[in-house]
């Protein structure tokens, strides 16, 4: 009996966790195929982690509030490409630039959040599908701002991130004299792996933050909301302000970790830097085992370690066996696709089933209550 | 007799209001636009009538990829964002046509003959996947189309095509980006009954296919099938008391959108004179989800007029904004244009109330 119960925990356990599972598969194929050395994969992984966990933190406020998984932290990104433009045709360099990159885009993302917050408000129920089309016609305004605006409207004074026309911004900004300084500020080194100790400190107060905010008045009101919005409205929550506060709170942290991705990064893609972030960032946290309604800090980890891991060994690992590295390019990018799909199916099957689930427990209430007349 | 008078004042204004909300804003807004564009046309120095042109080309492009959003959208699976499903069949159908060698018209007709069972497979598949699903239709479609064209990405390089035609020179394996279809189906409906008036020409062709298919889309909404369709997308516990199989019905209409799909994907290949591979139908969905819900379409009604003037709006604004606006203001902004419009048009769509879809 006790060794029966222990078979379905453990048969439970790999049904919640499979698509962690299938990447620690993947991942142990392909490192031994792959042919990297462990210290070079574990630096390459660290860095990764320093460069991608406060975005991917972000994304875990609106999940705890039940609109899902949040596609316009692009917007977020956006804010924080704009405040790093303006601080690099300011000159402001090294750690004062960083900081004053924060606090111009934290406007800007709020501005963007409450516009994203009231749009998905009008769309409940299909908040995904909106706010990932939301990301997309915000892309349009921000090229409207940055091809057009700036440079003509808003002042750009430094030649070298406007276009040679006259206005507009580079297809690059350079950000060599903010490149890594937060990462090189107490770096440590470890037998040849160096850690970002600044970031990951940042990384550690943002996880502290998140875990006690969670506790807060404002917390334990987005979790019932998330639960269930009727029964939230009931017990006297302003639902719609709460889920506009959550988008806000996401929109300024992916802005935040946007500018720790680029001053890792060492220079802004203009017009590119953003438009893929927000699918690899859901990308990884699903790998770590989180679903639409549900993740934690420990996804986030476990997500990035993973997700990263196949990214850099997969395209030498597909280069290795077929003897063409553009397949292994294209393996990674349909696994990551792949497993948002597979994690939105999961997701939507669990939804209805247990919609049914409670269907028929109503059902046999009422069987009972008729039974009792 | 004042007071009547007031009274048909207020029904008139009511009215004008009424409509105006019917027809939607931004709807207004994107047909104004279009009209100043065609009227600024003569002024900035750009011949009419070559606009025109270019405009009922483009139509005739992309009117299909747009007509395979309507049976979807009739049995409540919402708008196909996973098209690029459908295009897939399309480009398997094309480039086989082309390594068995068919060329000239015939390599259409058999293109179109090899991806339509491709196509309904595909479809009853990813049929089934959104049956499961009911509810979360179109994020999952979206990420289905990604998927497929990302494994396909794959599947180009790999698969052992052969023809010279197709596959690059140095290594003689895996196909091209692009593909030049001179030789084989390249214009083919689109040269059909041409009609040439001096900057005019219409490519009779291409829009009698469309409206071959448009009124095969038409006559089959309107069969007991049809109809048992749109009842299950107005209202799928009516349909299921009436005795319709709501999900053979769901699977039907997906089935039906992928293979329209397909032919999309051919009709527009005939017309550009390239097949695209690898990357480029990723993002094929939007501007057919945009092009329809311009027309009038919403996320759960849509009819073959909506289609038509949809298309007609959406490939009026990418055709003349680059060349009117450029001469007007000597800035190219057709591209944010074309962004904000068409991506504005599905949010509008998404963030209005359509209750009785699910």
């Amino acid at each position: 009996m006790k060794n029966d119960n222990f078979g379905k925990k453990v048969v439970g356990l790999i049904r919640d966790n499979t698509v962690p599972l299938m990447f620690i598969l993947i991942c142990a194929v392909c490192i031994p195929i792959s042919g990297f050395s462990l210290p070079y994969l574990i630096n390459e992984i660290v860095t990764r982690m320093g460069r991608n966990i406060f975005l991917i933190l972000a994304l875990l406020i609106p999940i705890m509030s039940g609109m899902g998984l949040n596609f316009g932290m692009t917007l977020g990104a956006m804010a924080g490409e704009i405040a790093l433009i303006f601080v690099s045709d300011w000159q402001i360099w090294g750690i004062p630039g960083v900081v004053l990159a924060m606090i111009l885009s934290i406007p800007i993302s709020v501005l963007l959040g409450a516009f994203c917050g009231k749009i998905l408000n009008m769309a409940k129920g299909r908040e995904m599908i909106t706010s990932y089309i939301l990301s997309f016609f915000m892309n349009g305004i921000y090229q409207l701002l940055v091809l057009y605006i700036m440079g003509s409207l808003i002042p750009i004074k430094h030649f070298s991130i406007k276009l040679p026309r006259g206005y507009g911004i580079r297809n690059t900004v350079s950000l060599l004299n903010m490149r890594q300084c937060l990462d090189n500020l107490l770096a440590v080194r470890v037998g040849g792996v160096k850690i970002p100790v600044l970031t990951f400190i940042i990384i550690g107060v943002l996880c502290l933050f998140i875990v006690w905010f969670r506790r807060t008045k404002l917390g334990q009101d987005m979790r019932a909301v998330g639960q269930d919005m009727g029964v939230a409205r009931d017990a006297g929550i302003n639902v719609e302000r709460t889920r506009i506060i959550s988008i806000v709170m996401s929109t300024v942290l992916a802005g935040f970790g946007m500018i720790i991705y680029l001053q890792n990064m060492g220079n802004i893609a203009t017009y590119s830097s953003h438009s893929q972030i927000g699918m690899f960032c859901i990308a990884a946290l699903l790998v770590g085992g989180a679903s639409v309604d549900r993740a934690s800090i420990g996804n986030v980890f476990l997500g990035v370690v993973l997700f990263h891991t196949m990214f850099i060994v997969a395209p030498k690992a597909g280069a290795v066996i077929t003897g063409d590295s553009m397949i292994g390019e294209y393996f990674r990018v349909f696994v990551s696709y792949a497993v948002i799909t597979l994690a939105l199916i999961m997701y939507e099957t669990k939804k209805r089933k247990h919609k049914s689930l409670v269907g028929q427990q109503l059902q046999q209430a009422q069987k009972e209550a008729d039974a009792h007349e | 007799m004042n007071e009547t008078l007031d009274r048909t004042n207020l029904t008139l204004r009511d009215r004008l209001k009424a409509a105006v909300e019917s027809f939607g804003l931004p709807r207004l807004i994107i047909a104004g636009f279009l009209l100043l564009l065609f009227i600024a046309a003569p002024f900035v120095g750009s011949d009419f009538w070559t606009q025109i042109s270019n405009t009922l080309n483009r139509f005739s492009w992309n009117a299909v990829m747009v007509l395979a959003m309507v049976p979807m959208i009739h049995s409540g699976c919402g708008l196909n964002f996973g098209l690029p499903l459908g295009i897939i069949s399309g480009l398997l159908g094309a480039t086989l046509s082309i390594e068995f060698g068919f060329t000239g018209p015939l390599s259409f007709l058999m293109a179109i003959v090899i991806s339509t069972p491709i196509s309904l497979i595909l479809g009853a598949g990813y049929g089934w996947l959104l049956n499961k699903i009911k509810g979360g239709e179109m994020m999952i479609a979206t990420y289905v189309g990604f998927s497929s064209v990302s494994f396909m990405c794959m599947m180009w390089l790999l698969l052992p095509y052969h023809s010279p035609t197709m596959v690059w020179g140095f290594s003689g394996k895996g196909l091209r980006t692009t593909i030049s279809l001179e030789g084989f189906y390249d214009k083919v409906l689109a040269n059909f009954l041409q009609i040439n008036i001096g900057n005019l020409s219409i490519p009779t062709g291409t829009l009698l296919f469309f409206a071959l298919l448009a009124f095969g889309m038409w006559a089959f909404l309107h069969t007991k099938t049809g109809t048992a369709m749109t009842a299950v997308g107005s209202n799928p516990t009516f349909a299921k008391a009436a005795g319709v199989n709501v999900d053979k019905m769901r699977l039907l209409s997906v089935m039906l959108s992928t293979w329209l799909a397909a032919i999309g994907i051919l009709v527009y290949e005939q017309g550009f004179g390239f097949i695209q591979l690898y990357m480029a139908p990723f993002y094929m969905a939007l501007p057919a989800v945009s092009a329809i819900l311009i027309g009038g379409a919403s996320v759960n009604k849509a009819s073959i007029t909506n289609v038509i003037i949809g298309t007609i709006l959406f490939q009026g604004i990418v055709t003349m904004t680059p060349t009117v606006m450029n001469n007007m203001i000597h800035m190219d902004m057709s591209e944010v244009i074309r962004v904000v419009a068409s991506q504005g048009m599905i949010l509008y769509a998404l963030t209005r109330k359509t209750e009785g879809a699910k």
